[in-house]
Order: C-alpha cells, then sequence, then structure tokens
C-alpha cells in the first residue's frame, strides 16, 4: 500500500482535479491524485478533444466537398471512417499520456482507482481507494479535493443502449456511419454530434425540448444558427419533444410531439444529448455529511463543502459544465487552502463559452435578454462576416459578433458570436471582461488588418453608432 | 558612489517627520546597523538605523527640524576608499533620485540637477478639505453630466490602479478614487470596490497604508491574516476548529458596511455618554388626545415625540448639530434625523430631512413610510445617506437604557430605552410616574461634556412638557 498522508488528495483526474493537483504541487503541497479510469477525464479522453479531432475532420471534408469554391478540383471524395476515429482516439491518447507526465514531473502521485470519502463525518479527512472490488490505498489528506466530474442524462425511455441510442460516448467511436440520426437535445454536446454526422453526409434531425437550439445562447444567435443549419439540410424541430421510441433490429422509430402534434420519425440511430448529472454516486457524500442538490454538491464560492477540509469542484458542482471552469475553479480552491493573496471566486459572467459546429458559436457573458431582465439599459452592436475582408476571403461570409454593452457605465456585458473561427476569437472578449474595459478601450484598441477580428472592433464601434465597414 | 541618506518613513501612515537628533556627526564611520538619528512621527520617535557602511560626508538637515519630508535626502555617505570630500559635494548637485522609497539611492549622476527639487514635491499639504470621509457620497455628487476625472494619483504621488470601468463609475458617482481599497490584483481597484464604496456611503480613506505594510508573503497555511485583524479574517481561522459546529452566513455588502463603519466609530470617534431619565407621563396623555381626534389620520408614536423633541432641541442647542473634520466643526443648519431601523440582515438609518420644521403628524408618517421602504430594502441612497444626528430606540425590547456608537461624521447619537412606571420621588414623597432613560453619546471632538448637558436638559424639558412641542 502506497504511503498514505498528503497534503492535498484530489479525487478525479479530470481538467479540473489534474490541474488544481498541479498548481497544489506548485503551492508545495505534498498532492495525491486518485483516477479510476483515465488522467485528463472525460474532456480529455470522451469530451471536449476528440471530438474536435472529429469536427476537425468534418471541416476538411467539408472544404474537400466545397473545394471547387476555392478553384481546386478534388474527385472521388470520401472517408475510412476507421481512420476518422483511430485519428481520435488519437488525439486523446497522446494528451492523456502527456497529463501523466506533467502529473510526474510536479512530483503529483497518482493513485489507479476508485477514491471515495472514507472517514465519515466525525473522522478525519480519509479516502479509500478500490480498484476491481480490492481496497489498493487508505489515504488521509489534509485537504480533500472532489473532482469528480459528471456523465450524460439518462432520459426515461431514452436509456442509452449503446446499439441504438446512444451517448456521446458510442456517438465518438461508430463503428459504421449511420444513413439517419436523431439527436435529441440541443446544446453544445447534441449540436456538435449533429454537425458533424451531418457535414459527413448523415440525414440529421434535431428534436430541442425548447423553443431553439443552443439554449443558453443569445436569441440571435440561435437564429443564427438555426437558420444556417437549415440551410445545410440539417432538420430542427424546437418545442418538440421524443414521446416514444420505438426499436427495431438495426433502427429506431421516434414520435416526437411538436405543437399538439405527433409524427414519427425513424433513423438509424439516436444520440442522447439531454443534459449532465454530476458523479455524486459511490463517493461517500452521505455519510461525510455532504449535501448534494439536484445531483451536484453544494459548495460555497471558494468551492468548500459543509464539511470542513472537504472541496469540490467542476462538474460536479453544476453548471456551466466547462472543463475551462473546473480548472479555474480548482485553482482558486487551491490558492484559497493555501493562502494566496488576492484570490477571488470565479465569476461566472467571465467564463466564455464555445461549440465547434459548424459555423461555430461563442459568447461570454450575459446575453441581451439576460441583461435587460437584469436592469441594464443596453447598448447592442452587431457587426456581420460579410463586411469583414478576411472573411470573405476566407470563404466564410456568414457569420454574426454581437456587443452588449451598459448604457451607463459602458461595461461589456456580454458578446455574442457565430461563424468561421470565433472560438479563438471569444478570448479577446473576456480578456476585456476581466480587466474590466469599457467601449473605449476597445475602439481604442487596434485590431490588425485583415483579421476577422477587425469584427469584434467593429461590433464595439456599432453600438455606439461608429461602424466603419456596414 | 555617494550614497543619499533619505529621510525613511517609520511607519505606513508617516508623510513628513521631525529630525529629533543626529547620533552622529560629519566625518564619522558608520556600520550597518548603526544608530545614525531619532527621528520623531506623528506616532513616536524612533532610532533610524544604518542600511550602508561608510563615512558621514555631509549632513544636509539640521537636527530639530520638523517637517521634513519623506525621502528627503538628511545627509550624505560617502562608500568605503571615496573621497569624503568629493561626496559631500555631490549634495549641492541635486535632489534625491525622484521617489526612491529606500533609504538610499544613486547619487544623481542622470540629467540636469534639478534645483530644489525635493522641496517642491515634500508632501505637506494635507489631504483636502473634504468633510469627514464617510460622508462624501452621501451627497448627490457630480450631477449626471458633470464628469471629474477621477484623482489618478494618491496624494503622495503614486498611481492609482482602477480598471476602467471602474473609473467610469467612480467618474459618475462620484467616488475618491484615492480613498478606495482595491481588490484586484495587486490591489487594483475593480468595479466592485466601487460598487461597495458607493453603497457604503463614500469612498473611504481605508488603510491601504495598513495593508501595504502587511504585504509580506503569505503563509502557507490556511491563516494569512493580513497584520493586526480585530477579527480572524475568515471562518479557516484555526480558532474555529475548537468551537461548535455553526453555520456560515457571508458576509452582505451591509454587514461589511456596519463593521467598518462602526469599528471605525468606535476606535476612532472619543465617545462619551449622558443620561438622563424623563417623565413621560403628560406626553402619553397628549399623545392619546392627539390620537384620538376625530379625523386623525396619524397615530403618533412615543418615538415621534422623541424625534420631533430631539430636534427641536438640536435646534435650540446648534452646538451638538455638528461634524468634525480635520479642519473645522461643521454646524448644520437644519437638522436632518436618522432614524436606526432594524432590517433583514442588518439596519439602515432612513433620514427625516429638516425634522424640526416638521410637525408631529408629518414625521409620523414620514417615519413609518421610510421605515416600511427600508424593511423592503427599497430605499434609494439619498434616504439613508447623510442625516446629522441618529435616533436609536430599543425600548419595545423593554430595554431599560444602553448606549450606541455614533454614526460618522455624525457628531451625536441617541438611545431611547422603554417608557415603565418607576416610583420616584417628588416633593419629598414617594409617588409613581412613568418614566423613560435616554442616553447620549457625542463625539467629544465637537461636542463638549456642557453642551452635551444643555442639549440633554433641553431634551428633557421637551419631553416632560411636550405642549411646548406644539408651539
Amino acid at each position: 500500500m502506497a504511503d498514505s498522508t498528503y497534503d492535498v488528495v484530489i479525487i478525479g483526474g479530470g481538467p479540473g482535479g489534474y490541474v488544481t493537483a498541479i498548481r497544489s504541487a506548485q503551492l508545495g503541497f505534498k498532492t495525491c491524485v486518485v483516477e479510476s479510469t483515465h488522467l485528463g477525464g472525460i474532456c480529455l479522453n470522451w469530451g471536449c478533444i476528440p471530438t474536435k479531432a472529429l469536427l476537425r475532420t468534418a471541416e476538411v471534408y467539408n472544404y474537400m466537398t466545397h473545394a471547387e469554391d476555392y478553384g481546386l478540383k478534388v474527385e472521388g471524395v470520401s472517408f475510412d471512417l476507421e481512420k476518422i476515429v483511430k485519428r481520435s482516439r488519437g488525439v486523446a491518447g497522446q494528451l492523456s499520456k502527456g497529463v501523466g507526465h506533467l502529473l510526474k514531473k510536479n512530483k503529483v502521485t497518482v493513485i489507479d482507482g476508485f477514491g471515495k470519502l472514507a472517514g465519515g463525518k466525525e473522522g478525519a479527512r480519509k479516502v479509500a481507494v478500490e480498484k476491481d472490488g480490492k481496497s489498493v490505498a487508505d489515504l488521509t489528506g489534509k485537504h480533500v479535493i472532489l473532482a469528480t466530474g459528471a456523465r450524460a442524462r439518462q432520459l426515461p425511455g431514452l436509456e442509452v443502449d449503446e446499439k441504438l441510442v446512444w451517448s456521446y460516448r458510442e456517438a465518438m467511436v461508430p463503428k459504421e456511419m449511420p444513413k439517419s440520426l436523431i439527436v435529441v437535445g440541443s446544446g453544445a454536446i447534441g449540436i456538435e454530434f449533429a454537425s458533424f454526422y451531418h457535414t459527413m453526409g448523415v440525414d440529421v434531425t434535431v428534436v430541442e425540448v425548447m423553443d431553439r437550439i443552443l439554449p443558453v445562447e443569445d436569441a440571435e444567435i440561435s437564429k443564427f444558427a438555426l437558420k444556417s443549419f437549415e440551410k445545410q439540410g440539417m432538420k430542427i424541430l424546437t418545442k418538440a419533444q421524443v414521446k416514444e421510441l420505438k426499436k427495431g433490429s438495426n433502427d429506431v422509430t421516434a414520435v416526437i410531439e411538436k405543437d399538439g402534434k405527433t409524427q414519427e420519425i425513424k433513423a438509424d440511430r439516436l444520440i442522447s444529448a439531454v443534459g449532465i448529472v454530476g458523479n455524486v454516486e459511490k463517493i461517500g457524500l452521505e455519510e461525510a455529511g455532504i449535501t448534494v442538490e439536484k445531483t451536484h454538491v453544494k459548495v460555497d464560492e471558494y468551492s468548500r463543502t459543509e464539511v470542513p477540509g472537504i472541496y469540490a469542484i467542476g462538474d460536479l458542482t453544476g453548471p456551466p459544465w466547462l472543463a475551462h471552469k473546473a480548472e479555474h475553479e480548482g485553482v482558486i480552491c487551491i490558492e484559497k487552502i493555501a493562502g494566496e493573496k488576492d484570490v477571488h471566486p470565479l465569476d461566472i459572467s467571465r467564463i466564455p463559452g464555445c461549440t465547434y459546429c459548424h459555423p461555430q458559436v461563442a459568447s461570454v457573458g450575459m446575453t441581451e435578454q439576460q441583461a435587460k431582465d437584469a436592469g441594464h439599459k443596453v447598448k447592442v452592436g452587431r457587426f456581420s462576416f460579410i463586411g469583414n475582408g478576411k472573411a470573405i476571403a476566407l470563404g466564410e461570409p456568414e457569420g454574426l459578433v454581437k456587443t452588449v454593452f451598459d448604457e451607463k457605465t459602458g461595461e461589456l456585458l456580454g458578446a455574442h458570436m457565430i461563424g468561421a473561427e470565433v472560438t479563438e476569437l471569444i478570448q479577446g472578449y473576456s480578456i476585456a471582461k476581466t480587466l474590466e474595459t469599457t467601449e473605449q478601450e476597445l475602439m481604442h484598441t487596434v485590431f490588425p488588418h485583415p483579421t476577422l477580428s477587425e469584427m469584434m472592433h467593429e461590433a464595439v464601434l456599432d453600438a455606439y453608432g461608429k461602424v466603419i465597414h456596414m | 558612489m555617494p550614497i543619499q541618506v533619505l529621510m525613511p518613513a517609520l511607519s505606513p501612515t508617516m508623510t513628513e517627520g521631525t529630525l529629533a537628533k543626529w547620533h552622529v556627526k560629519e566625518g564619522d564611520e558608520v556600520s550597518s546597523g548603526d544608530v545614525l538619528a531619532e527621528i520623531e512621527t506623528d506616532k513616536a520617535t524612533m532610532e533610524f538605523e544604518a542600511v550602508d557602511e561608510g563615512t558621514v560626508a555631509k549632513i544636509l538637515i539640521a537636527e530639530g527640524t520638523e517637517g521634513v519630508a519623506v525621502n528627503e535626502p538628511i545627509a550624505i555617505m560617502a562608500e568605503e576608499d571615496e573621497d569624503v570630500a568629493e561626496a559631500a559635494k555631490s549634495a549641492g548637485s541635486g535632489g534625491s533620485g525622484g521617489g526612491a522609497s529606500e533609504p538610499k539611492s544613486e547619487a544623481p549622476k542622470e540629467g540636469a540637477p534639478k534645483e530644489g527639487a525635493p522641496k517642491e514635491e515634500a508632501p505637506k499639504e494635507e489631504a483636502k478639505p473634504a468633510p469627514a470621509s464617510s460622508g462624501e457620497a452621501a451627497k448627490p455628487a457630480a450631477g449626471e453630466g458633470q464628469k471629474a476625472p477621477p484623482a489618478t494619483k494618491t496624494d503622495d504621488g503614486s498611481r492609482v490602479f482602477a480598471s476602467p470601468l471602474a473609473r467610469r463609475i467612480a467618474a459618475a458617482e462620484g467616488v475618491d478614487l484615492t480613498k478606495v481599497k482595491g481588490s484586484g490584483p495587486h490591489g487594483r481597484i475593480v468595479k466592485a470596490d466601487v460598487e461597495d464604496a458607493v453603497a457604503g456611503g463614500g469612498a473611504k480613506a481605508a488603510a491601504p497604508a495598513a495593508d501595504k505594510g502587511a504585504s509580506a508573503p503569505a503563509a502557507a497555511a490556511g491563516s494569512a491574516a493580513p497584520a493586526p485583524a480585530p477579527a480572524p479574517s475568515s471562518p479557516d481561522d484555526p480558532i474555529f476548529k475548537m468551537l461548535p459546529a455553526f453555520e456560515e452566513v457571508p458576509n452582505s455588502g451591509m454587514r461589511k458596511t456596519i463593521a467598518k463603519r462602526l469599528s471605525e466609530s468606535a476606535r476612532d470617534t472619543p465617545h462619551f455618554n449622558l443620561q438622563v431619565d424623563v417623565e413621560i407621563d403628560k406626553l402619553m396623555a397628549m399623545r392619546k388626545q392627539l390620537n384620538e381626534r376625530d379625523g386623525a389620520d396619524y397615530k403618533i408614536s412615543v418615538n415621534d415625540f422623541v424625534i420631533k423633541a430631539t430636534a427641536l432641541a438640536l435646534q435650540r442647542v446648534p452646538e451638538c448639530n455638528v461634524a468634525y473634520t480635520e479642519k473645522a466643526v461643521l454646524k448644520f443648519k437644519q437638522v436632518d434625523m436618522a432614524i436606526a431601523v432594524s432590517i433583514d440582515g442588518g439596519l439602515i438609518t432612513p433620514i427625516i430631512k429638516d425634522c424640526a420644521s416638521k410637525g408631529l403628524a408629518t414625521i409620523s408618517k414620514e417615519a413609518k413610510e421610510l421605515a416600511g421602504r427600508a424593511r423592503e430594502g427599497k430605499l434609494k441612497p439619498e434616504e439613508y445617506q447623510g442625516g446629522t444626528f441618529s435616533i436609536s430606540n430599543l425600548g419595545m425590547f423593554g430595554v431599560k437604557s444602553f448606549s450606541s456608537i455614533i454614526n460618522p461624521p455624525q457628531g451625536g447619537i441617541l438611545s431611547v430605552g422603554a417608557g415603565e412606571q418607576r416610583p420616584v420621588v417628588k416633593d419629598g414623597a414617594l409617588g409613581i410616574a412613568t418614566v423613560m432613560t435616554l442616553s447620549l453619546a457625542v463625539d467629544h471632538r465637537c461636542i463638549d461634556g456642557a453642551a452635551g448637558a444643555a442639549f440633554i436638559k433641553e431634551l428633557k424639558g421637551l419631553i416632560e412638557d411636550p405642549i411646548a412641542l406644539m408651539l
């Protein structure tokens, strides 16, 4: 059995856990990470990263099928699904190994097994680690950080069977390309898979219960995305619900209710992407006296649970379920523990969100509606890709950049983008928000020409009636 | 290279001091740690030790000189192997290295000598003629259109680090950024700090200096409490591990404001208390009579009487309707009465403006209406910021008497206890009267004992003979 006393024990080696572990080690804590499956967690192994590899394939494939637009001639465009998946797995594998190296370099002990709080309510902060039903370690930590993440929510009637009904996991490693696909849920995960499969030639229908797709985005962006997807030929049903799922031998038929009417849609496969639930089970929360609310652990602004010395970060603590949120929360948590100066709680309004469908979607801060609901008088700026030289040259004239400012203070309340490469652009506005710039500084910032980023400038100018290229 | 010995800052707040005594004379050899001089600050006399080895080449400031600005050169030292006479000459050739904060600066080689520069920069000017710091934002400062650029330098000339948004809001709200403590990276002032300053009733001259002093690297343990914190800095403090289980109620903005203002007041305002018992039988009778009048659309409380009487008494003894500032005592020409109202999560003091000139019914209605909105959290800042005097009443809880902490910059606060029947001796015989104990706390910096006593005597007279309130 491993030497068992640490300053910090982290349960879960996903982006929240391993980043926290590295920061913890940097701060001089003797640190240990307990990971049951794979370092890097879902994000790196079965989420963010491998899907980006798949979507990159779809992007290149899309360029190939549209080669003529660029004056190129390509014949016989086709793909090898096995190789696409293999590449995606390879990317994940490479990065997971990288995480292992990073932890080693920082002298973080990694324990392979399933960790749970074993101390109960009265005891010290003890973590029992099991592997294949056998105890592999009993750890004691001065501080225990729970970073067990989350998993796909199962909707009754749409339970994942791994064959006909997929979760993100099966959707990431298809053995054969379905001809048709129903995607239930139009959040980031659902839309990314819809976009991937649609681009690869699959007949895709998206079913969304809300009145618009990408419901967390600004309404204007949702509308823009809807139009764009429909133009590409994707079928999208909003305010629609799967009432019943009939399974055939190699296909499914979904009975869908929309506007009081039902319709049946038959497809080879169905992807369920209807939300996230925290991994709160079997990790000793109840015994320790830690409150779980709606499948998430209740914590304060510094990720502290009600039990002194026990913390929870990332997806386990609730939305937004984003790797970068988990990382930041973890760093703040451990720096607070270390008594670092200038540690402040994470401001959710400064966490950008990105969806890598085609066209891409990215945003930070409040939507226009949220800003109004919060009582702000707003100034809104918009700039379309069609007015940007670089976008035209790239052959990507479809897109929109939207800014929302507080009229009185000039605070950038939110920024919303759809179009090529916007996921790489949004950080500009994130920095602006973090530094608390006003419209003035953004107007005085020189954006290089010709770049897509010029649209970020123009969208600010537009909010104040000074737009140039529109 | 000759070393300039600069006037040291021996406390974080020190801007100038008196060079009380030199312990060395020109030509003396000193080594690191030797006492060079005694420096007298506003707080104490301290010994000033040499940091470097060398020979005292020239003494620039004579013993007994007052008002020597921090960082002003006070002596020149020649380093080992250096010509003392040469070093001494360098004294005349220029000023200090310009804001060098260490008591050692390289001799002024660069650029042209700036004659007398250090003198000009001597930060002798004391703050601004602002009234007590906390009152500032209470005034409807800077109208919408008027946007004075917020100060970017502090009094000692150092730059104020603030986010653009914080500057913008500070300009709009008339907040003095030099008095705001930044919570951002390296003490940068961010939006939340300015908003706190606005909510807290003004940009307070927090104690940035004190913080600077405590910026030593934080210990790796959980308790990195900045220097002499009056309360444990966080629930992580080990002391709480020894205490029974608790629920953690995060400090609201109001809680922080209460904690900050009242700590400041209790610490910095010299309180003294005066107590008096007043008989209120006549007042009760008059109250009954007034409230039972036909068509009375008001219900006057005992407290309304106390408010009115206090306002009138202040009008008659204006020496008690005052605020203390460093420059002057401000005698207000009107009584704006702040009434302490307990609300969810704290307390707030809505203000009845020009209270002395208002009738009982008006006061009663205003007090009720303000208290109601206070409890709903719907008061506008101008309705609870300001006020020239406060009243706090705990009589409804049966409290006999208590003393309150003054709400700065006000000069006083009246604490009202419960009215109850008590035995009293009248004309040599024991009788029963309804008696209430009033306690007055005043700021001794601006209200002296006799003035306080005159006020409380006037107040007692008005309450015991309430018909006078009607005049």
